[in-house]
């Protein structure tokens, strides 16, 4: 195994929130996968956005305006770099993950009809499913899924079985949030477009982690979310693919979205501001630009050989706990360890770990059918991001340990 | 005894603890020793809302007096319900109707509670009080 390259205890004084104390304990944050972390590198940017230049953006003929829009505009230049993007035009600025694939799944309302079929996985959690049903609901659209085999991985197989030439859409998360299997995605995409359908790549969990390429990977369509990449909450965005993103109508309708309106009849702006209606989250837009800058700058091939060293040293430090049993084994994992210890509920875990300092999430992760997969109600999730420690991780599997012989 | 009497009671007992961890092992004994609810009560009807753990609470009235029992599947819930248990179980349901709960912020249940726990503890008290009023409304 390679040995990490980052120097994480520098890496940890950028972030504050790291040395403050939790129920009388030094914190322990291994909930990454929910949320992670600010840098001060884009917390500063945040600060610097309020007390230097708030304004609103494209419409202002002013100086702060002005400023602002080129700072917004920068930062989806900074996205679509990221992203390797043939147009800037084809990144939208989004609330975050959930509200991208609303945008599309509101879209397709009007290319579906009656007897299309949608194909999701099952490895998706609530914000992947939910839409697709709803869009079923409004269009008969038939939805259906690619199942999973015990390790956490999609049967490939049984996915190439469903395709044909009723199949409009393919839906499926790059990486699983509960589990932290990494999906085959360059093949499920390629699959998908041998019988034309379009495929949207939710890219949440992936993204802090593995850095996409969205022109290589040949997606429509690829959502993320700001919040789990050292980003702020309500930002995010929506790759899509100029032709089809020309193809969908506006998800909202609204100030700036339009070209020209008249009680008669209104047109729409060209991308992207055809599906930014109203003043977006301007600064969290900016901030999510200075969140790649940052994690660009550490360098994602060295965060991710640092946690898939952190990820087999906790898989195998949780593994020497009685009785526990970790979900999601499959050979191609990001830093997720979910788990459970004996019959002990995961929520009772979570409590006595919360008390130790230690955040982990507990419950199904807004992925109720993998929970029901396995029968059980939920898991420990552990999830760690390239500021965590081994240190940390032997802090949890202690409180892990304490928490059991309590529980048991 | 009254409603009032076990609280305090409760409450004492409580504060003989001096960590959380010591609150929390008290806890789970009790929840470990929770009389188990008949798994005909174990439905949907009966899972109380709120808790991101399944709570089942089942009322009985028996002489004038309600009898509850209880299951859930985290065993800390499980302690949290059969201190409510023991506060309101074998007491007439007007009495329940008006009991006062503040017990529970004196033995500083809440605060030791997430966020989530806490909501499932009124959603508990809420119920209890549910059952009261329903069975109240019988006897009259």
């Amino acid at each position: 195994m390679q040995k990490t390259t980052l120097d994480i205890q520098t890496i940890r004084k950028d972030f504050p929130i790291l040395s403050r104390t939790v129920n009388g304990q030094p914190l322990v944050y291994l909930d990454n996968a929910a949320t992670s972390q600010t840098p001060k590198q884009v917390l500063d940017v945040i600060v610097d956005y309020y007390s230097g230049y708030n304004a609103n953006i494209h419409r202002g003929v002013h100086t702060l305006s002005q400023e602002a829009t080129d700072k917004y505009e920068q930062a989806r230049a900074t996205i679509q770099h990221h992203f390797n993007a043939k147009f800037a035009h084809e990144i939208i600025f989004t609330a975050g993950t959930t509200h991208g694939i609303n945008l599309v799944a509101n879209g397709f309302s009007s290319l579906l009809k009656k007897g299309d079929e949608i194909i999701v996985s099952a490895l998706e959690h609530h914000s992947n499913i939910v839409p697709w049903q709803m869009l079923c609901e409004r269009t008969g659209a038939v939805l259906k899924v690619i199942p999973m085999n015990l390790n956490g991985e999609l049967e490939l197989d049984a996915y190439y079985e469903l395709l044909s030439n009723k199949t409009k859409l393919v839906f499926c998360n790059h990486v699983s949030n509960a589990l932290g299997t990494v999906n085959p995605i360059k093949e499920i995409i390629n699959a998908a477009h041998n019988v034309g359908a379009a495929v949207l790549i939710d890219g949440a969990q992936a993204a802090p982690h593995i850095k996409a390429d969205v022109q290589a990977l040949g997606v429509d369509f690829y959502v993320v979310s700001a919040h789990k990449m050292c980003g702020p909450t309500g930002a995010g965005m929506l790759y899509g693919k100029e032709e089809w993103l020309n193809k969908l109508p506006p998800y909202q309708g609204g100030g700036e979205m339009i070209a020209e309106v008249t009680f008669d009849k209104t047109t729409y702006a060209d991308l992207p501001h055809k599906f930014e209606a109203g003043t977006p989250n301007i600064c969290g837009g900016i901030a999510f630009g200075a969140a790649l800058d940052y994690m660009n700058a550490i360098g994602f091939s060295a965060i991710a050989d640092y946690e898939h060293e952190l990820l087999v040293y906790a898989t195998t430090q949780l593994l020497t706990v009685d009785g526990l049993k970790i979900y999601g084994t499959a050979l191609e994992k990001t830093s997720v360890i979910s788990f459970n210890a004996g019959s002990i509920h995961p929520y009772d875990i979570g409590s006595i770990l919360d008390k130790l300092g230690i955040a982990v999430r507990t419950g199904h992760h807004c992925a109720q059918p993998i929970m029901d997969f396995y029968a059980i109600p939920g898991t420990v999730r552990a999830s760690f991001s390239f500021y965590n420690t081994k240190e940390e991780v032997d802090t949890l599997v202690a409180g892990v340990k304490r928490a059991v012989a309590m529980l048991q | 005894m009254t409603i009032k009497e076990i609280q305090e009671e409760i409450v004492d007992e409580f504060s003989m603890f001096d960590d959380w961890m010591q609150r929390y092992e008290y806890m789970i004994d009790l929840g470990k020793s929770l009389p188990l609810i008949d798994e005909q009560y174990k439905t949907d009807d009966n899972i109380i809302k709120g808790c991101q753990s399944k709570v089942w609470v089942h009322a009985d009235l028996e002489e004038d007096k309600l009898s509850f029992t209880a299951d859930s599947d985290a065993i800390i819930t499980k302690g949290i319900i059969a201190i409510l248990i023991r506060a309101f179980s074998g007491q007439h349901p007007k009495d329940i109707i008006d009991a006062d709960t503040s017990f529970i912020d004196e033995i500083g249940l809440k605060e030791h509670l997430s966020p989530t726990r806490a909501n499932g503890l009124v959603s508990m008290i809420k119920q209890i009080k549910m059952y009261a009023i329903a069975y109240q409304t019988q006897l009259k």
